[in-house]
């Protein structure tokens, strides 16, 4: 009997189609596995099931056999980052959640705590009602989740990643609870990237892949490579402009990097001149962490960084321009370009001394280097003293490749340089970092879209859990050996 | 930066002003009362310069009317010690920087929020002098301190220049020197700026250092007028200074705003209340209308918040 019946749900955000046609049917009575790689859609299917995003077309069917399921629906989600108030206290938190919200009843505190320690020990807990939630780890939060979770009576339990942060002891523990939830009856949907996690929990699994459904399938007979290859199981379609050219020294070089704040150990790769480096992996795995290392913004704690051979010592995004490395940065809206700046001030905001003598900024020449950059970029802007703000995100995204094109970079490490942009600017974009390896720079182009990494890329570095998990060459390079490197899987 | 809407409205809703006091009560622009009027707002326009700068990178410093103070006293001090007034005048501007430099270290390197940082300070500094002199007015200066020793007409003038040089230099400035852009961009995104090479800590730094000497500098022109030197000066004056620099268009968030924006912010909150009087219209209502300006004004900022390409930003954030 299905207590959820996903059926044929589509949605789209300003132009993508985030789901295309999804089912999925949750039964009682079972732990439901729902894979895919980054972007295939499970977040935004996790929203549609708890309301948070309303679906374009398609149905949402909830069992309602039982009167608790009828007082509502009876959906809890526990996310990967615990939404819980952490100056108030593990009871407080639940209560919060379970209570009636008139705004004068009277508090019974006791009961308050009675409630809370009825609730953590049946999610196998041991902690104290009375702690504010702030002074609890990363997996006992989790637990005061879950604990509100059963205490809602959910019959339909969604987790999204719950073990990303716990250790073996703590992913037995929870195993056990969501044993003992599935044994009540409840059905569960568990999102992981462990597949070897999802072999032991769960009973089914889903696979998503670009929004659509490929396939379910009993956990019992199915092996974990042919899982992979329902993940990426796509053709390259797109073509990608990238060519051979002459490959030199290496240029930058990491030994044994490792960065504990930002979470990342004992990297070793190199880039060399006229080479396209790129580095995969699922989301968390690291790959920006090592960028901002590489440039400064964390600056490393252990092993070495070095530049044509020699040892560098870089502990600011500051030295790292000095150095000729450019970073153009993930999130382009926030932190790559300005948007109150116009074109002009943004595309020479690194380069300033290059512009300016002793701090007087030439106005002939920014206008010179910003016109040259718009040309040979083909950036679309009516004016280039019109703010960033104004432009379109493809030109956003090609004013902050100027930027790190100004400072004449011999490093250039793109994070995500084509997320969220249009079909043309992402080509052009692609035609650039060709042109600029052809030119001898030395390229890692971080990525979450295979395709692109498989097609732009001479060499794959790919991590996982904060350090690299296998380096491919083009030639031996396929989506199902990169993403089985990704999970830990080869 | 940006459109120049804010600017045209300001000097409009001055023009109307000016109209219906050439109108109704001409008596307003005898050359005597306009005398007054800048003199009495020269503080005010000095300090504001600092203060766009402070707001420009996102921070803000209530402590100016307890530095103010403190200035104003340091130079009758270094003045009765025997030191000539221009000297006496810069060392109170280096003090005006020194508590500057204490705002700016306890923000950028102690990661405290500067509106709590400065209102320690300014209740800090007030009470201190408050301590430090009984309540007592720096009476008995020499006689070059006040005028600079110089005529009145002249020392007015004098200030007025220094003022409007300043005024000039640091719009200039700001647009012109790499430092302005780095000012611009703190505020705007420190994590951007940062990125791009700048050092958040140092621009914020600096500028607090710069909003004290000029806070210095302010407080010793205006000392050099009376023959006494009050204990309590500056008193408000932080209000005066961020409301000037908000009607002017400063975004309270950083990196929007120019010091023509602010300057205008300054003369229309300086003849509001001399224009209601000569109007004849109760002297009461000054600070309503003052307030009311200033609503306008966030509120402006707001819409244009809302409907520009901020709320996409805010949208794509979300």
């Amino acid at each position: 009997m299905a207590l959820l019946e996903v059926n044929a749900v589509s949605k789209h955000f300003e132009g993508v189609q985030a789901l295309k046609s999804v089912s999925l049917e949750l039964r009682s009575r079972e732990v439901h596995a729902l894979v895919g790689e980054n972007g295939a859609g499970k977040s935004t299917l996790i929203k549609v099931i708890t309301g948070a995003e309303k679906a374009d077309s398609g149905t949402l069917t909830v069992a309602h056999n039982s009167p608790a399921i009828a007082h509502s629906l009876g959906i809890a989600a526990v996310y990967q980052q615990p939404a819980l108030f952490p100056d108030l206290t593990v009871a407080e938190n639940i209560a919060f959640a379970l209570e009636s919200a008139g705004v004068w009843r009277r508090i019974d505190w006791g009961a308050r705590d009675q409630l809370a320690r009825e609730l953590l020990d049946r999610a196998g807990a041991d902690l104290s009602p009375r702690r504010l939630v702030h002074t609890l780890s990363m997996p006992e939060q989790q637990i005061v989740e879950i604990a509100k979770a059963i205490g809602a009576r959910a019959k339909i339990l969604i987790l999204d990643e719950p073990t990303a942060s716990l250790t073996e002891r703590e992913v037995e523990r929870l195993f056990r609870v969501i044993r003992a939830l599935r044994e009540s009856g409840a059905g569960i949907i568990y999102i992981s990237h462990r597949l070897e996690e999802i072999a032991a929990i769960a009973d089914r699994v889903t696979v998503l892949r670009d929004g659509q459904t490929v396939a379910t399938r009993d956990l019992g007979g199915i092996e974990p490579a042919e899982l992979i290859r329902l993940m990426v199981g796509r053709d390259v379609h797109a073509i990608f402009p990238k060519r051979d050219v002459p490959i030199a020294d290496i240029l930058l070089e990491a030994r044994a990097l490792s960065c504990r704040a930002a979470g990342i150990r004992d990297i070793n790769i190199s880039v060399r001149a006229g080479e396209i480096l790129g580095l995969a992996g699922l989301v968390g795995a690291g790959r920006t962490q090592l960028a901002e290392t590489l440039v400064g913004l964390t600056p490393s704690d252990g092993g070495e960084i070095l530049l044509r051979g020699r040892g560098v010592r870089i502990s600011s995004p500051a030295d790292a321009i000095d150095l000729k490395i450019g970073y153009l940065p993930e999130d382009r809206l926030r932190h790559g370009v300005v948007l109150e700046m116009p074109v002009a001030a943004n595309t020479t905001l690194a380069s300033l001394d290059a512009v300016s003598r002793r701090g007087l900024i030439d106005a002939g020449k920014e206008r010179r280097v910003a016109r040259g950059y718009v040309d040979r970029l083909r950036i679309k802007t009516h004016s280039i003293y019109a703010d960033a703000g104004s432009l379109s995100g493809g030109n956003q995204q090609k004013v902050a490749l100027a930027r790190w094109l100004a400072i004449q970079p011999e490093v250039l490490i793109l994070d995500e340089p084509t997320q969220g942009v249009d079909v043309g600017s992402k080509s052009e974009i692609h035609q650039m970092m060709v042109d600029l390896a052809a030119r001898g720079l030395a390229i890692v182009m971080i990525s979450s879209e295979l395709p692109e990494i498989l097609g732009m890329s001479d060499r794959m570095a790919v991590m996982r859990n904060g350090t690299i998990a296998g380096i491919l060459p083009r030639a031996e390079a396929t989506q199902e050996r990169i993403l089985a490197l990704a999970l830990g899987h080869e | 930066m940006g459109s120049r809407t804010r600017e045209v409205s300001l000097i409009a809703a001055m023009l109307a002003i000016a109209l219906v006091l050439v109108a109704v009560a001409p008596g307003f622009f005898t050359f005597g009362n306009q005398r007054d009027l800048v003199l009495a707002n020269m503080p005010v326009l000095i300090v504001s310069l600092g203060m766009v700068l402070v707001i420009l990178t996102g921070q803000i410093d209530i402590s100016v009317g307890s530095q103010f103070a403190i200035c104003s006293v340091a130079a009758g001090v270094f003045a009765h010690m025997g030191l000539p007034t221009p000297l006496a005048g810069a060392a109170a501007c280096a003090v005006g920087a020194l508590m500057g430099a204490i705002n700016g270290a306890l923000v950028s390197w102690a990661g405290i929020p500067s509106i709590v940082v400065t209102l320690a300070t300014m209740v800090a500094l007030r009470d201190g002098l408050r301590w430090a002199t009984q309540g007592a007015w720096v009476q008995n200066l020499p006689p070059g301190f006040q005028w600079f020793g110089q005529s009145q007409t002249a020392s007015e003038l004098i200030t007025i220049a220094c003022a409007l040089a300043l005024a000039a230099g640091m719009s200039w400035g700001l647009r012109n020197l790499a430092a302005g852009r780095m000012v611009y961009a703190t505020g705007s995104d420190a994590h951007a700026a940062r990125l791009a090479g700048i050092n958040p800590a140092r621009v914020v730094f600096a500028v607090f250092v710069i909003t004290g000497a000029l806070t210095g500098f302010a407080a010793v022109f205006n000392a050099v007028r009376f023959l006494q030197i009050p204990s309590n000066a500056g008193l408000g004056l932080e209000l005066k200074v961020i409301a000037a620099a908000v009607v002017g268009g400063v975004s309270i968030t950083g990196g929007r705003g120019t010091v023509a924006g602010a300057l205008l912010g300054v003369l229309l909150l300086a003849v509001i209340g001399p224009a209601l009087t000569f109007l004849g219209l109760s002297a009461y209502w000054e600070r309503a209308i003052e307030g009311a300006i200033i609503l306008a004004a966030v509120s402006m900022d707001a819409v244009r918040l809302r409907s520009g390409y901020h709320a996409q930003a805010a949208a794509h954030r979300a």
